[in-house]
């Protein structure tokens, strides 16, 4: 055995019987504080929890420790039997009152140890003994059960698609169940390549983990399965009702388990916070920043209501999006109006951390403040001018140290500028390319390069125009600032996809915002000028499509990771003209617009 | 003459007050459960109860993001609905009773439950009022007064949702009704007051005005004197906040005399003069 209570400091090791068992625990943090239990799955050891513990020991008592037949715990003799969910909820109950005696534990599970949690949960012997359920990757049986029996009952095109579905994503379930064949692959050549199999399929950070008892923990894990799932499956409890309250952590991108599962998850936990997070199956070691600041959110509002006795405080955020953007960092440029502003109001109602970034100061305060009365957790205000690089820099600098590292990037400032080529001077380009594409690139440079360090994946939008393909003469300078954002928009997404970090470009048609009020006309007097703002801003407002809608675009592309998303159905037409009729889109790129 | 004007001014007072009291009236018995239909219908009582046989337009009621005429395609939809009120949610009445022929056309938004967001719109709606009055007293056309108010309305962060009004109004004019035993109405509207404005626009159109405060060409002239029921409407996501009140114009060559608000004594205008005191 190998890697308990190993890379990490401080951290105090201790021995715990339960039913002839020895389990390897091990605390960190100062027992006083609030207790959070950390519960590793399959094929794993609490070593998989080890990034997310070290962001948590300051705040809470946190405890790790290795489930029966795992790591440097003791397996049962025989196998077969030892790892019933009755068995794995002894161990847990003889931790828990061995780290935390007096006071309830809060629960966290991943993968198998999110199912195991479910049990512990839902029977009611634990009662009193948990506070919280944070639940990540690992539905209980008892609900996959019922889930699957509701399924085949009725089963709709669609609920058959579902099932369907989650069934081939447990193809491995089944071949666990041949007996002694995953034994023999785990401890032969399945053991050696698992690691790097995971670092390619799961983009796991190589190194440190899996532990070095890997195989053995696999071989046995793999009677979790048998002792335990056939049985669950085919007779689900009917009382497996949660007595706590639940965090649920949802990836997307989950190999093994489908989203669909926990549609019905409300039945079973009444007290049920939905988040959900664009990852792999391995969310503890691929994003624990964001696994641990939930879980501190979580075990925070519960332990407080717990000591006040009132309800708890429902987690920031309301609407379709906060389950995705709850506690987020969001970062928005060009924030003091327009679309800008509205994207960061959406955010903000999401439960996002929302920072408003502009060259207009009080505008950006304007947003901050109505940002915080929307629902943002938290919101700030910065004024900076995009285009200056240094200036970005430090924005990007002080962002990083005061608030974090930025999860969602909207890259979104930008100015107008009508008029011919010819028409347009060398000074009106500079200061349309400075805004509109330079203001990109700095912010893709300074935010986007902080994103990739951390390597916790993230999201940047950037944008772009209808015009970036259309072409039109009396829109030179802006469709070419457009195209070329639109452009780099597409090189930046295959840059960082590899990094788990999503590129989206927003193309909205014509939207009532304050652009134009701030649009040059190249080539006219001051009042002709005045005169062609009138025109085109009453048209825009006759247009009428609000900035609301784009914002929620710019959250449904961040959610989806679309790599261009068109919003406005002339938007929509426009592409559809540049990709299949081109020569109809340089057609339209001639017409004199009406002014 | 100038009795005669001051008494006129003083029936719109009274039945413009009036209006407001039944707005705090019902807005105090408004509890959660109570759909917009019911609390269309205490206002129509409350007043019925009071002497009011005619209207302007029969009481309306928002609740939730109907006050912000969020989806609103068709004018149907302004009519009350049985959407019932919740905690927490913003609400909208407006109502415009007649009164011994006295027109009043009032609009109270309010909130059940405490709301920062909500008393901060309230708040921020009080500078449209200072607004429209300096504006107005300026003689500006009452296109360009309507342009004015929404860019500060975006300045703000807000929307403008009298927009969704018929013919994207932020005000309409109001007079004397003639009193008749039998008060017809059609689609909500007092056939009578109908009428008013069917010949103001008549007249107007002959002299290049409009009874209708619009964003639109036919608005592009220096106010009328006369009263005019002035709604600036605000919006936010779902949460809509908007008073409505009588606005006097003369023609008078002095500016404090040539416009102003029929009443300083309201309740939204009162609300702010406390939180002016308090800070």
């Amino acid at each position: 055995m190998s890697g308990q209570g190993r890379g990490i400091d401080g951290a105090r090791e201790r021995r715990v019987r339960s039913d002839g068992i020895e389990l390897c625990v091990v605390e960190l943090g100062d027992a006083a504080d609030p207790t959070v239990v950390l519960v590793h799955g399959y094929p794993d050891s609490k070593e998989v929890w080890y990034d997310v513990a070290r962001r948590l020991r300051d705040r809470f008592h946190v405890v790790l420790y290795d489930v029966r037949g795992h790591g440097g715990s003791t397996a049962p003799v025989p196998l077969r039997g030892g790892f019933t969910l009755e068995k794995l909820t002894d161990d847990f109950l003889a931790v828990a009152d061995a780290v935390s005696p007096d006071a309830p534990v809060h629960l966290v599970g991943h993968d198998w140890g999110s199912v195991q949690g479910w049990e512990f949960v839902t029977v009611p012997r634990t009662e009193g003994r948990v506070a919280s359920f944070t639940s990540v990757s690992g539905p209980s049986l008892d609900h996959f059960g019922h889930w699957i029996k509701d399924r085949m009952a009725r089963p709709t095109p669609r609920r058959v698609a579902q099932l369907l579905g989650q069934g081939a994503r447990s193809w491995y379930v089944g071949a666990l169940h041949v007996p002694a064949l995953p034994e023999a692959a785990w401890r032969g050549p399945l053991g050696k390549r698992w690691p790097r199999m995971l670092e390619r399929a799961e983009r796991l950070p190589s190194g440190g983990h899996p532990a070095g008892s890997l195989a053995d923990d696999a071989a046995h894990g793999a009677w979790l399965y048998r002792d335990n799932v056939r049985a669950r499956l085919r007779h689900p409890r009917t009382d497996a009702y949660a007595h706590v309250p639940v965090q649920l952590v949802t990836p997307t991108g989950d190999a093994f388990l489908s989203e669909r599962l926990y549609d019905d998850l409300g039945r079973w936990a009444p007290r049920l916070v939905r988040r959900t997070l664009a990852a792999k199956h391995w969310v503890p070691r691929t994003r624990p920043d964001q696994m641990a600041s939930w879980i501190a959110e979580f075990v925070t509002a519960q332990e407080t209501a717990r000591q006040s006795g009132a309800p708890a405080r429902p987690p920031a955020g309301t609407g379709p999006y906060a389950r995705h953007f709850g506690g987020r960092l969001v970062l928005v440029t060009g924030a003091a109006s327009g679309i800008g502003r509205a994207t960061a109001f959406a955010f903000a109602e999401a439960g996002a951390r929302v920072v408003a970034v502009d060259r207009d100061a009080a505008g950006a305060a304007r947003t901050a403040e109505l940002a915080r009365l929307t629902g943002a957790q938290e919101a700030w205000a910065e004024c900076c001018d995009v285009s200056d690089e240094q200036a970005m820099e430090k924005l990007a600098a002080k962002v990083a140290a005061e608030y974090g590292v930025v999860d969602v990037l909207v890259n979104n400032a930008g100015i107008g500028l009508g008029g011919t080529f010819m028409d347009t001077t060398a000074e009106e380009w500079r200061a349309v390319l400075d805004v509109n594409l330079w203001g990109v690139i700095h912010g893709c440079r300074a935010f986007g390069r902080q994103m990739a360090e951390r390597g916790q994946g993230g999201h940047i939008v950037n944008t772009a125009s209808a015009a970036a393909f259309q072409p039109s003469k009396s829109l030179t300078a802006y469709s070419t600032s457009k195209a070329a954002v639109l452009m780099l928009t597409e090189c930046l997404r295959a840059e960082l996809a590899g990094k788990g970090i999503g590129v989206s470009a927003i193309c909205p048609g014509i939207v009532n915002t304050g652009i134009v009020a701030a649009t040059r006309f190249a080539g006219l007097s001051e009042e002709e000028q005045r005169r062609h703002r009138e025109k085109v801003g009453r048209a825009y407002a006759r247009r009428n499509y609000p900035p609301e809608k784009v914002a929620e675009s710019v959250l449904r592309a961040v959610i989806h990771d679309r790599a261009v998303l068109p919003v406005a159905p002339e938007a929509h037409v426009l592409r559809f003209v540049s990709r299949f009729a081109p020569r109809l889109g340089r057609a339209i790129a001639r017409i004199d617009p009406p002014l | 003459m100038a009795g005669r004007f001051d008494e006129e001014l003083r029936g719109f007072r009274e039945v413009q007050r009036l209006a407001y009291a039944c707005t705090e009236a019902v807005a105090a018995q408004l509890r959660p459960g109570v759909t917009e239909r019911a609390a269309a219908r205490m206002q129509r009582e409350w007043l019925r109860e009071r002497g009011v046989q005619d209207w302007f337009h029969l009481p309306f009621a928002w609740f939730g993001d109907r006050t912000a005429f969020a989806g609103f395609r068709v004018p149907l939809q302004f009519f009350p609905t049985g959407r019932r009120l919740e905690p927490g949610m913003p609400f909208i009445l407006d109502l415009a009773p007649v009164h011994r022929g006295f027109t009043a056309d009032v609009g109270y938004a309010g909130c059940l439950g405490p709301s920062p967001l909500h008393e901060r719109m309230v708040a921020d709606l009080g500078a449209h009022r200072d607004l429209v009055l300096r504006e107005v007293r300026e003689r500006r056309p009452l296109r360009e007064i309507y342009e004015d108010v929404d860019r500060l309305m975006v300045r703000q962060g807000y929307a403008n949702r009298h927009r969704a009004y018929p013919f994207g109004v932020i005000a309409h004019k109001v007079g004397r009704v003639r009193e008749r035993p039998w008060a017809p109405r059609l689609f909500g509207f007092g056939v009578q007051s109908l009428k008013g404005l069917a010949a103001d626009a008549l007249h107007g159109h002959r002299e290049g005005w409009s009874p209708l405060w619009s964003p639109y060409r036919f608005s592009d002239h220096p106010p009328r004197p006369g009263l005019w029921a002035v709604e600036p409407h605000l919006g936010f996501r779902g949460t809509g906040v908007k008073f409505e009140e009588l606005l006097v114009v003369t023609d008078s060559r002095d500016p404090q005399e040539s416009a102003f608000w029929l009443d300083d004594d309201l309740p939204h205008v009162r609300r702010r003069q406390e939180e002016r005191a308090v800070a």
